[in-house]
Order: C-alpha cells, then sequence, then structure tokens
C-alpha cells in the first residue's frame, strides 16, 4: 500500500505544479481536478474511504465545476491567454517562491519533530465518522448547513444581472 | 496496512499548502488565485485526514468535513464576485480593484 | 470707648461691601454711601482719639484681638488691632483728609461714569490703609498694603478704556510689586528667625537676640525698606508715581499724596526698633531720603503739567521724611506726614478743581490770571503753597520741615551733608512751588474758567487751609515758643531723636537759614517766572540748558534706564520664545505620527496579491518565533 501513496502523491505534487504555470484557465483546472483525484486516492489510502468520497463529489465534482461555469460564463477569448503569459513573467516568481521555500522549509521541521508513542495507525470508518458527526459535532454540522444556506443566498443576491445594485457606478 | 511515517504525510500537506500559496501569490488572473485558494484548503485537510489516521479518531475527518462545506460555500460567493468584478472593471486583473488605496 | 476701633476700618470696608453688592443704585445713593461710611469712620476715630488722649490706656497701647486668622504649627497670626499714639495720629489723619476728599469727588465726579464703582475702589482703600496702619502683626500689614496697592491699580486706571491709564495703573503695580516682594522676603525672614510677627514681640525679640549691626538686623531692615521705597516712589522705585497722575484728581490727593504713599514711612517708623539694629540700613534710608528730595525737587521744576509738578513733590517731600527717619527722628517724620497729608491733599484738590475749571486742561502754560476768577481756589492753594514751600512762621510746614532740617543736623546720625541736601532742596521747593502758583493764578488771563467751585468742593479745601497752617502749631521749637505737645504725645510709641550737637543757639541759626532758603526760593521764582519769563526761555532755548531740561522733565533719565535694563530685555526674550521651544515636544509627537501614518499608507496597497502576502509573510515570521524559541 505504501507505494500507492507516494505515487498518488508525486502525481498530486506534479498536478498542482502544472496548476500553477497553466495560462489557459480550462487547462488549468483540469489539471487541478486530476491532483484532487490523486488525492483522493491517498484519503482512501489513509484509511477513510468517507472522506475520499466526499472529495471526489463535492471538491472535484462540485466546485470544480463551479469554476468551469463561471469561466465559461466570462467567455474570455484568446486574449486572456496572451494576457496570461504576459503576466507570468520570471521576475514575478522570485519573491513567492522564497516565501514558499522558507515556509515549507519551517513547516518540514516542524512536522519531523520527534513525536510522541502512540497506539497503532488504522482507519477510520464512515461508521464512526457518522456518530461523531451526529455526536459532539452536531452543533458544528447545523453551523456548516447555516453556511451553505448562506452561501447559496448570497451567490443568488450577487449574481443577479436586471439592475447594478448597490455599490456599482461611481466611486467603490 | 499504510507504514508510511505521518511526516511524509505532512510533508506532502506541506508541499501542497506551499504550492497553493505561490499560486496565490503569484498569479494575477482572480480565478487562479481562487484556485490556489482551494488548494490550500485541500492541502490543510489531508493534514487533518492523516491525523485522523494516525490518532485513529474520527475527529480529522470531521474536520475535514466541515472545510469541505465551507469550501463550497466559501467558492460559489466567490465566483459570484467575480462575476460582479468583471462586470465593473471589465478584466479579471485582480490588481485592478486597488481603489482601496491610500 | 476704645472698643469701637473695630468700626473704623469696618465702616468703609461696608460701605465697600454695599457699594459693589449695589452697583445699580442711583448717583445720590452711592455718594451718600461712600461718603457717609467714611464719615463715620472719621468720626469713630476722632471719639477714639479724644478717648485715647483723654485717658490713655496702660503703657500707651490698646490692642483688640477679633479673631484667630489661622493656626498652623508655630504660626498663629491673629487680626488684631493695635492702638498707640503712632497709629492714633495716622488714623485720625486717614479718616479725616479721607472724608474730605471723598466730600469733595463727590461733586468732583459728578459727571463721570463709573460713579459708584469709584467710591467702592476709595472706600476699599481707606479700609485697607486703616487696617494697614492699625494692625497688630506684620501680616495684617501685609494684607493692608496689598490692598492698597490694589486700589491704587484700580483708581489709577479708573477710566480704564484709554489705554494710556491702563499702561500707568501696570507700571504702579509691577514697580511697587518689586518692593513688596523685597518686603514679603523680609517678612519670611523675621518669621523664620524670631518666630513670630507681631510687631511689638518683633521689635522685641530683635533687640534681644539680634545685637547691633548684625547680619541678621541689617538683612531684615534692608528687606523692609525695599518694600517701603517702593510703596513711597522713592529711589530706585519711584517711576510710577508721575505717570499715576493718569487717576482722577481726588485719587492723586488721597492715595499718591495723602496716605498710601506715606505707608512706608509708616513702616520705617513702625519697626524703628529693627532700623536701630541696623545703623548702615538706616544711614541708607538718610541717603536715599536726601537724594531723592533733590532729584524730584530738580524734575519739579520744568514740568508742565501742574499734577506731575505735586507728583514730584510728594516724591520729593517724602524724601524729607525718609531723611528724618534715617536720622533716628522719628516723631520728626511722622509730624512731616501729618502736615504734609493736609496741604498736599489741599493742593490737588485745588488743582482738581482748576483744572475741571480749564476743561481737563493739564498744562500750567496754557492757564493764567486764575486768581480774580476764582478767589476761593486761589487763596487756599496760596496757603497750601506757601505750606509746602516753609513760608516761616506761618504755615505747618515750616514746623514740621524745620524739625527735620534741624534734626538732620544735630542728631547722631545726621551730619552737614544731609542737612545741606535739605536745605538746598528748600530753596528749590519754593521755587518750583511758586513757579506753579505765578504760572496758574498770576500774569494774563489765557483760557476763560468754567465753573466755580461750589460748597461739596469748597468746604473740605476750606478746611485743609486751616489744618495746612494750624496743625504746626502743636511742636514749636525752643526758640520760638518750646511746645513740644506732638514729640510728647507720639514720645511712648516713638522715641525723640538723639541730639548730638545741637544747642539753642545753633538751632536758632539754622532756623534762619531754612527761612532764608524758603523766602528766597520764593523771591526766585517771582523774579523768575513773573518778572522775567523770558530770561528763563532764553536758557531754555540754548543747547545745554535744554538737554538738561529735558532731562530732569524726564525724571532723570529713570524710565530710560529701566527700560533698556529691563524691559526690553524681557521683551525681547518672549519674543523669542514666542515659538515656545517646549511646543516642539508636542509639534514633534503630532509630527512623528504624521509621519509614521504616511509611511503606513504605503503598505496599503489596494491589491488583494499584496495582502496576502503580508499574510503569509507574517504566518512565516511567527512560525520562526515557535522554532527558534
Amino acid at each position: 500500500m505504501d507505494i500507492v501513496f507516494y505515487i498518488s502523491s508525486v502525481v498530486a505534487v506534479a498536478g498542482t505544479l502544472m496548476v500553477v504555470t497553466r495560462t489557459n484557465a480550462v487547462h488549468a483546472l483540469l489539471y487541478l481536478i486530476v491532483s484532487l483525484l490523486a488525492i483522493a486516492v491517498i484519503f482512501f489510502a489513509l484509511g477513510a474511504p468517507f472522506v475520499a468520497a466526499l472529495e471526489v463529489i463535492v471538491y472535484a465534482g462540485a466546485i470544480m465545476v463551479l469554476f468551469v461555469f463561471v469561466i465559461m460564463m466570462l467567455n474570455l477569448g484568446p486574449h486572456a491567454a496572451r494576457q496570461e503569459r504576459a503576466w507570468l513573467r520570471p521576475e514575478t516568481w522570485v519573491g513567492p517562491t522564497i516565501l514558499g521555500l522558507v515556509l515549507l522549509g519551517e513547516l518540514i521541521y516542524l512536522v519531523t519533530l520527534p513525536i510522541p508513542a502512540a497506539g497503532a495507525a488504522g482507519s477510520v470508518s464512515p461508521k464512526e465518522v457518522g456518530i461523531a458527526l451526529f455526536g459532539p459535532y452536531l452543533v458544528g454540522v447545523e453551523l456548516a448547513s447555516m453556511l451553505l444556506l448562506a452561501g447559496l443566498v448570497g451567490a443568488n443576491h450577487l449574481g443577479r444581472r436586471q439592475d447594478d445594485g448597490p455599490g456599482e457606478g461611481g466611486r467603490a | 496496512m499504510l507504514t508510511v511515517p505521518l511526516g511524509h504525510v505532512l510533508v506532502l500537506a506541506a508541499v501542497l499548502f506551499g504550492l497553493g500559496l505561490i499560486a496565490v501569490l503569484v498569479r494575477r488572473n482572480i480565478i487562479f488565485i481562487l484556485m490556489g485558494i482551494e488548494i490550500m484548503l485541500n492541502a490543510a485537510g489531508v493534514a487533518f485526514v492523516a491525523a485522523a489516521w494516525r490518532w485513529h479518531q474520527a475527529d480529522g475527518q470531521v474536520m475535514f468535513f466541515f472545510i469541505l462545506a465551507m469550501a463550497a460555500a466559501e467558492v460559489s460567493v466567490g465566483l459570484a464576485l467575480v462575476l460582479r468584478l468583471y462586470h465593473r472593471f471589465k478584466t479579471l486583473d485582480a490588481d485592478a480593484a486597488d481603489t482601496m488605496r491610500g | 470707648m476704645l472698643k469701637a476701633l473695630w468700626l473704623v476700618p469696618a465702616l468703609p470696608l461696608a460701605g465697600f461691601l454695599a457699594l459693589v453688592i449695589g452697583a445699580r443704585m442711583p448717583r445720590k445713593a452711592g455718594a451718600w454711601i461712600g461718603v457717609g461710611s467714611v464719615g463715620a469712620a472719621m468720626v469713630v476715630a476722632l471719639m477714639v482719639a479724644v478717648r485715647f488722649v483723654a485717658a490713655p490706656p496702660p503703657g500707651h497701647a490698646f490692642t483688640q484681638v477679633l479673631w484667630q486668622w489661622a493656626r498652623v504649627g508655630d504660626f498663629e497670626p491673629r487680626v488684631a488691632l493695635y492702638l498707640d499714639p503712632l497709629a492714633v495720629i495716622m488714623m485720625a489723619v486717614v479718616t479725616v483728609v479721607g472724608f474730605l476728599i471723598h466730600l469733595y469727588s463727590a461733586r468732583f465726579m459728578q459727571g463721570q461714569e463709573g460713579y459708584n464703582r469709584f467710591f467702592a475702589c476709595m472706600n476699599l482703600f481707606v479700609a485697607s490703609m486703616l487696617i494697614l496702619v492699625l494692625a497688630d502683626n506684620l501680616l495684617l500689614l501685609y494684607l493692608g498694603w496689598e490692598g492698597v496697592g490694589l486700589c491704587s491699580y484700580l483708581l489709577i486706571g479708573f477710566w480704564y478704556k484709554d489705554p494710556v491709564n491702563a499702561r500707568a495703573a501696570i507700571k504702579a503695580f509691577v514697580v511697587t510689586r518689586v518692593g513688596d516682594a523685597a518686603m514679603a522676603v523680609g517678612l519670611l525672614l523675621l518669621f523664620v528667625s524670631l518666630g513670630t510677627l507681631e510687631i511689638q514681640a518683633v521689635m522685641q525679640k530683635a533687640s534681644d537676640q539680634w545685637p547691633a549691626g548684625s547680619g541678621m538686623a541689617i538683612a531684615a531692615a534692608a528687606l523692609l525698606l525695599g518694600g517701603a521705597v517702593g510703596k513711597s516712589a522713592q529711589l530706585p522705585l519711584q517711576t510710577w508715581l508721575p505717570d499715576a497722575m493718569a487717576g482722577p484728581t481726588p485719587v492723586s490727593a488721597l492715595i499718591h499724596a495723602a496716605t498710601m504713599v506715606t505707608a512706608g514711612v509708616y513702616l520705617i517708623a513702625r519697626t524703628h526698633v529693627l532700623f536701630a539694629l541696623a545703623p548702615p540700613v538706616q544711614l541708607a534710608v538718610a541717603v536715599i531720603g536726601a537724594v531723592t528730595l533733590l532729584l524730584a525737587g530738580f524734575s519739579a521744576l520744568t514740568q508742565w503739567d501742574i499734577k506731575r509738578v505735586l507728583a514730584y513733590s510728594t516724591i520729593s517731600q517724602i524724601g524729607y521724611m525718609f531723611l528724618a527717619l534715617g536720622v533716628g527722628a522719628w516723631g520728626a517724620a511722622i509730624f512731616h506726614f501729618m502736615t504734609h497729608a493736609f496741604f498736599k491733599s489741599l493742593l490737588f484738590l485745588g488743582a482738581g478743581v482748576v483744572i475741571l475749571a480749564m476743561d481737563d486742561e493739564h498744562d500750567m502754560f496754557k492757564m493764567g490770571g486764575l486768581r480774580r476768577k476764582m478767589p476761593l481756589v486761589f487763596w487756599t492753594f496760596l496757603i497750601g503753597a506757601c505750606s509746602l514751600a516753609a513760608v516761616p512762621l506761618a504755615t505747618a510746614g515750616f514746623y514740621s520741615k524745620d524739625l527735620i532740617l534741624y534734626d538732620a543736623w544735630a542728631s547722631e546720625q545726621g551730619g552737614l551733608w544731609l542737612w545741606a541736601a535739605g536745605v538746598v532742596g528748600a530753596f528749590v521747593t519754593a521755587l518750583y512751588t511758586f513757579r506753579m502758583v505765578f504760572l496758574t493764578f498770576f500774569g494774563r488771563l489765557k483760557t476763560e474758567p468754567r465753573i466755580a467751585a461750589g460748597a461739596a468742593m469748597g468746604v473740605p479745601l476750606a478746611i485743609l487751609a486751616f489744618f495746612a497752617v494750624a496743625a504746626g502749631f502743636v511742636e514749636l521749637p525752643e526758640t520760638l515758643g518750646d511746645l513740644h505737645v506732638f514729640s510728647d504725645f507720639v514720645k511712648p510709641a516713638l522715641p525723640a531723636a538723639e541730639v548730638a550737637h545741637g544747642a539753642t543757639s545753633v538751632e536758632a541759626a539754622l532756623q534762619l537759614v531754612a527761612g532764608a532758603a524758603s523766602l528766597l526760593g520764593i523771591l526766585a521764582a517771582w523774579w523768575l517766572f513773573l518778572l522775567r519769563p523770558a530770561m528763563v526761555e532764553g536758557m531754555v532755548g540754548k543747547r545745554l540748558g535744554a538737554a538738561v531740561h529735558r532731562f530732569w522733565c524726564a525724571g532723570w533719565g529713570f524710565d530710560w534706564l529701566y527700560g533698556r535694563l529691563f524691559v526690553k530685555p524681557l521683551v525681547g526674550l518672549a519674543r523669542i520664545n514666542k515659538a515656545d521651544f517646549i511646543d516642539f515636544f508636542y509639534g514633534g509627537i503630532a509630527a512623528m505620527s504624521e509621519w509614521l501614518h504616511r509611511a503606513l499608507r504605503l503598505t496599503q496597497t489596494g491589491r488583494v496579491r499584496w495582502y496576502a502576502a503580508g499574510v503569509a509573510f507574517g504566518a512565516v515570521v511567527a512560525l520562526a518565533i515557535v522554532e527558534l524559541l
């Protein structure tokens, strides 16, 4: 099983790298979906099938599809790719890359610190997750549903077309 | 059973997180920035699930569940805002929306 | 009867309060309260004085304790009044002259606005002056001292709408303040070393504890002298009195001739034991007196404003009193104070009528020939002038001035130079006095007088004229009658001067010289100013004469000197510090905040990625801190 993990992680990292460097938005999205799928495999290998399924269905299936919808709706055209290329000059990479590498270094240092011994690692079944969700984390679940409702209402309101709404036309 | 040391999984999560951060900082297109945010969220989720596996508890997966719900809500509202932004500034350049400067 | 002593200062004080609270009362009521309160005080004072003379209390001193003022540790001042012969004389003179002047000003100030305010201030002044002379301890005396200073300021600047008057009032206050500060230090010194401020106790303890000529005695006496010099307008603090003539004439008469300016003389007489214990300071008193009387006399010779002549004359006559104090002739000084109060206030009141009649004209050269038009004023003014010039035998001024001159020669601390200064001063006094008389009342009529003095103004003039002649006859020298009513009366309070080298024959000779000086002065004035005015104009016209004239007219350049020494540097410093350097602190803080704001502003680019980078950077730093610690 270990090998599965390592291969999937390589795929995930490579996919994410491609996402970051593409100029075409749709291409980047597709690479992102690949990356997410690889991560779903990793979840499965980590003994979390429920989460793996959620990752595929919700993350790769719904959220990324949302992205695709919006990009289609925007209907950008070829000049968008040219613009992206213009924006992605090498010198813009320097600062963020250094920052990212420093952060990475710190995080790696932190995670490689010795941790206290614990019991055996193991998979967690969906049943346990369900019991946890409807047990101690019930309030969180309800809050999450309210959050989704808020998101729904907000997106509906913001996405309207007919009038410009407040905050448009003039100073921001 | 998986015998990968926890450190490796967390390193993976860290790498993904770093890549997502770079994406947010480098790209000027708002869509790409949002994608970078999604990558970072996902990386955090990996770390949580790894912890759940390591300690044999459901809490990590519950956390991932919440992250997921939050990401969904955030993306829907965010993309709606992107549409409004495009409508207003006629471009997807994040740097164009800098009227709050000064 | 003596128990009614507290009424004497209380009645004018009540008058002041009534006039302040009821400031809008009609003028007639204001006049009745203002004049009436001082009149009532005069009646009580005279009754007390009569009782004191007829049946003197034990030790010739009566103390009336009113209440305990404060109790702070060892310091327990009380509000108490002390009556001894000196205080009786002062009280009588202040109330009588005060009442006459109040009566006069009821008519004099009739056309002016602020009528009730005038009487309020005058009443407060009389109350303060009475507190000053009746005070049992130096703290209460200082209260009266400050009170008269305040009233002087208020009354000099009575017509406050003219900035000249306001400046004169401030000048008077500030210059006397210098003296007051010295006096306050002196009081502190006395309290710290002797433990009490009650006057009699102070003098007793000082003579017990301090040997003659000791440093403490000299310091204390010198500081008190500083205060006296300020209030009495002697060298070097005499510059305020001529400018104080900006106030109404009754004010000049009461405050700056008869009473307040003599407070310094009173102070020195009261604490004479201290001064006797400090011979150098006493010599300084005499020298200051002598120099001032000459300085002021020459200045008076050149003035054209009738009130300024009288102001310089006051400075000069107080110089005589200081001269007397300096040679140990305490009684003579108070005698001269008494006669001076009468004839100087008479002269001022007469001048006031003249000024009013000339439609507010002060310049003597624009007056002339008034003796036929204003006979009452002329004759009373003439009597006053004769008293001032010390016309021999007939006037009070002669007897008091002669006594001073004799003591200046004969007493132990006296000598030839002091006496000579006095005699020259007498000549100059007669000269400028009759210059004033001749210019104003004789010669050609230049301006037609408007009004004549009514009864309210005429009666005080007449009464004062009577006293200007009669008040001298209570003290006749040995050669002329040997009457010592006055000096016998004050002897319990003020010891007589020690006569070192004097005999009856010497006394007669000195009297002849003094009388001759005064008569010569009158003669010279008649010749120079009536007979040959052209000669005087010729002298003044020449370059040297004009320079001397200007110098004397400007009070021997003291105003210029003080302006250069004190006023200019202070004003310059104020101008330099106008941009107060302390403001740099506060301005600097504000400027720094602004700079910080501008610097931080640069971080607000409005760009999302920049903010995200900030967050990431912060996270990196936080993690680093966690890892490194």
